[in-house]
């Protein structure tokens, strides 16, 4: 692996690696001293062209751990309006020798031009890219529902998943999809019909418009961000009607299965598309996710610069 | 016998017999039997195939305004270098070609490239903004002659300002040609909206933005009993519904551009801008439906939309990206692979599409003629049997942003004759 821009392209065999070294590092932790000096004297850039505060800290917490030098590059908006393209971005970073490159950015594709449109020749990680894939938020999902949900196969066979909101404009969606499929987990999407993108069958994926009705069997349930720009685009009445629709709210807590756990990527809307009382109960493992995104962004960066598995 | 006398030995017309053509100053005056004629400077054209110079309807020269992506001379270059002798300048210039200062500017600079007949569009609307109409009868009485309208780029989305326009054009049988999408429909959009869109996050424009103005437009056409051309046609359905409304009797034409007969929307999933168009490349199953109604004569001819951009405007993010690609150097290959090879037309059939039938819907008689005495020599003399492979940086346009770079290609415009002239001899431009 010289990147991970996608879930869509990444192998069960690598998938499994980067969980199992993730497991791996997870032990340093609990040491006094949390750090390895794996990646001492390696660069590894945080380039983020979007607000995004805990996604960042975690890839920075990882690559410290490993010992890595993190220089961040945080750009207002979008290239455009900064005045610098991508591919100018891409040309300094190269100059100053950046090893590695974390990159957030508001267009789709973005990420997967940087590592393939010949501007540098650096590791790219995909830190979200638009509305296409976020591929380390994928993993510590799927990390996450392993560890919880603990299943003697090592991968997530006959586990349903079902992912609740914004199908259309969700990388977080999107990268769970394929890879919940590629872990052998059964997803159901639900959203309203405007939040579901057309020609979906062609998705590995049940589809319900009725949240009630896909709860019942769940083991997981993903709860996505809504964003307040798809309200002034009428993809929904109202925020209100959404949240009864759509919500996680305390009165649908008698349909789910008793063993069920909840997930959220982050930030939260409370009161929208997850009640306070449900994201602060017993079934929520949102604080887990936080903790274990650590760990498997310590894992990809490992693996992308040349660690083994087995030198740990 | 004037010095300007050549004969084109053993040339096939049309991809049929063989004969000598003899061109005195600009026209044909004789067809003679194969071997029979030794007048003037004699070129043998044995294995070449004649046809008439090819006209598109549907260019971006960029001059004014664009001068880093294209030239009216640049671009003249790569007509002639595509078998193209005629050429219409899209009026989405800086300034706009909406009056007929920039018309007959743009006319000009086509003369003095003197490689190709250059045609100017003139806008619909002042600055195409889609809310007066700009001087149409002043641009058509200019010295440029506009007979065809757009405000390609944008769509006239008024159904008002859309008929007025229609209406108006009556009075010196002007056309109105549309770019057919609805922008309610395609704020931000990116690609065509389907299983491709959904997966890479890129937003989705769907057919029906197309389709939905296409309908609306050939009902005003057929109430105001006006000429209605549909530019770069991209779906199934559309097609079906141009086809619907020739069927009783509505005068609407209809283009394809070469792109959108051999390119599909799959091309995307590297995030490769070079694919960035408008509209935006479709499906396997609109590709088929395109080039069965180009073989049918539903669409009438192919248009190039050849649009020139420069390096920063490709080379970066896809939703940053400028829409558009070459197209006048490939045309003439990319129909010969999907359309001759394929076995879906003849090369009569093809002459029909690329030079007679845009050249009458321009109105315009010194182009597009059959290959016959009397006629003007503007031809073009193709080696069907040459392949090349697509480089940009030998390309002629200033701008490199080909979506073939790389492929091979059947077909090769060896000559390129325009009023009697070479514009294009053993395939180099002869300026």
């Amino acid at each position: 692996m010289k990147h991970l821009l996608s879930t869509a392209s990444l192998s069960k065999a690598d998938a499994l690696k980067i969980m199992d070294v993730a497991e791996n590092l997870s032990s340093i932790s609990d040491r006094p001293i949390k750090k390895l000096p794996t990646l001492r004297g390696r660069t590894i850039v945080n380039l983020f062209y979007e607000d995004s505060t805990r996604t960042k800290i975690s890839f920075e917490a990882a690559a410290k751990r490993l010992s890595a030098d993190v220089l961040n590059f945080a750009a207002k908006g979008s290239s455009v309006s900064k005045g610098e393209s991508l591919k100018d971005t891409a040309l300094t970073l190269k100059a100053m020798g950046a090893d590695a490159i974390v990159v957030r950015h508001p267009s789709s594709g973005a990420a997967n031009q940087l590592a393939h449109h010949n501007w540098i020749d650096a590791n790219v990680v995909n830190a979200g890219d638009g509305t296409h894939e976020h591929p380390t938020q994928a993993l510590l999902d799927a990390f996450t529902i392993r560890r919880v949900l603990k299943n003697s196969s090592g991968d997530l066979t006959g586990l349903n998943v079902v992912i609740v909101g914004d199908v259309l404009h969700s990388r977080v969606a999107r990268s769970n999809l394929w890879l919940l499929n590629t872990l052998g987990a059964k997803v159901t999407l639900v959203a309203p019909p405007t939040l579901m993108p057309r020609n979906i069958e062609s998705w590995p994926a049940e589809t319900s418009f009725d949240l009630d009705e896909s709860l019942v069997n769940a083991d997981v349930v993903m709860m996505l961000r809504v964003q307040q720009e798809r309200m002034q685009d009428a993809y929904f009445p109202t925020v209100r009607e959404y949240a009864n629709r759509y919500g996680l709210t305390q009165k649908r807590l008698h349909v789910m299965n008793a063993k069920s756990i909840v997930m959220h990527p982050g930030p939260m809307n409370r009161g929208v598309e997850i009640s306070s009382q449900i994201a602060d109960s017993d079934k929520s493992v949102i604080v887990n996710q936080v903790q274990n995104g650590v760990f498997v962004r310590m894992a990809v960066l490992y693996l992308l610069l040349g660690g083994q598995s087995d030198d740990l | 016998m004037t010095n300007n006398t050549k004969t084109l030995k053993s040339v096939s017309l049309y991809g049929e017999e063989e004969v000598d053509l003899v061109i005195e100053n600009d026209l044909i005056t004789q067809i003679l039997p194969s071997g029979t004629s030794d007048k003037g400077e004699v070129i043998n054209a044995s294995g070449l195939i004649a046809l008439p110079g090819l006209v598109d309807l549907h260019c971006h020269l960029r001059e004014p305004g664009s001068e880093d992506a294209e030239t009216v001379l640049t671009a003249s270059r790569a007509a002639a270098l595509g078998g193209f002798t005629c050429v219409f300048a899209m009026p989405n210039t800086k300034p706009v070609a909406d009056n007929a200062g920039v018309v007959e500017q743009v006319k000009h600079l086509g003369d003095e490239a003197g490689l190709v007949q250059v045609q100017p569009i003139g806008a619909v609307s002042i600055n195409q903004s889609g809310n007066e109409l700009a001087e149409l009868g002043a641009m058509a009485q200019s010295a440029a002659q506009v007979r065809i309208f757009s405000d390609d780029g944008n769509c006239v989305s008024d159904p008002l300002l859309m008929r007025r326009a229609l209406e108006y054009v009556k009075a010196f049988n002007g056309v109105i040609a549309q770019h057919a999408q609805d922008p309610g429909l395609t704020k931000n959009s990116q690609m065509n909206e389907g299983s491709v869109s959904a997966t890479l996050g890129l937003r989705g424009w769907p057919a029906i933005a197309e389709e939905s103005i296409i309908a609306r437009d050939c009902l005003i056409a057929e109430f105001v009993d006006s000429r209605y051309h549909v530019l770069h046609v991209t779906t199934a359905r559309g097609a079906q519904i141009i086809k619907e409304a020739k069927e009783r009797g509505v005068k609407v034409t209809a283009e394809v551009t070469p792109h959108h007969l051999l390119l599909t929307e799959d091309l995307i999933e590297g995030y490769s801008p070079v694919y960035k168009v408008n509209p935006p490349l479709r499906t396997k199953r609109d590709v088929l439906a395109l080039q069965e109604a180009l073989a049918s004569g539903v669409i009438d001819c192919v248009a190039t939309d050849h649009a020139p951009h420069s390096e920063e405007n490709k080379d970066c993010e896809w939703d940053q990206a400028a829409f558009g690609m070459l197209g006048l150097e490939t045309a003439l290959s990319v129909l010969i692979q999907t359309m001759i090879k394929t076995k879906k037309i003849s090369w009569r059939i093809l002459a029909e599409r690329m030079s007679l039938s845009p050249a009458k819907i321009a109105g315009l008689n010194d182009q597009g003629q059959p290959i016959a005495v009397g006629s003007y020599a503007n031809l073009v003399l193709v080696d069907p049997n040459a392949e090349w492979t697509v480089k940009p940086e030998n390309l002629a346009s200033k701008s490199q942003n080909t979506p073939y770079q790389g492929l091979t290609l059947p077909g090769r415009v060896v000559h390129t004759i325009y009023r009697g002239k070479f514009t294009v001899k053993n395939s180099q431009v002869q300026a």
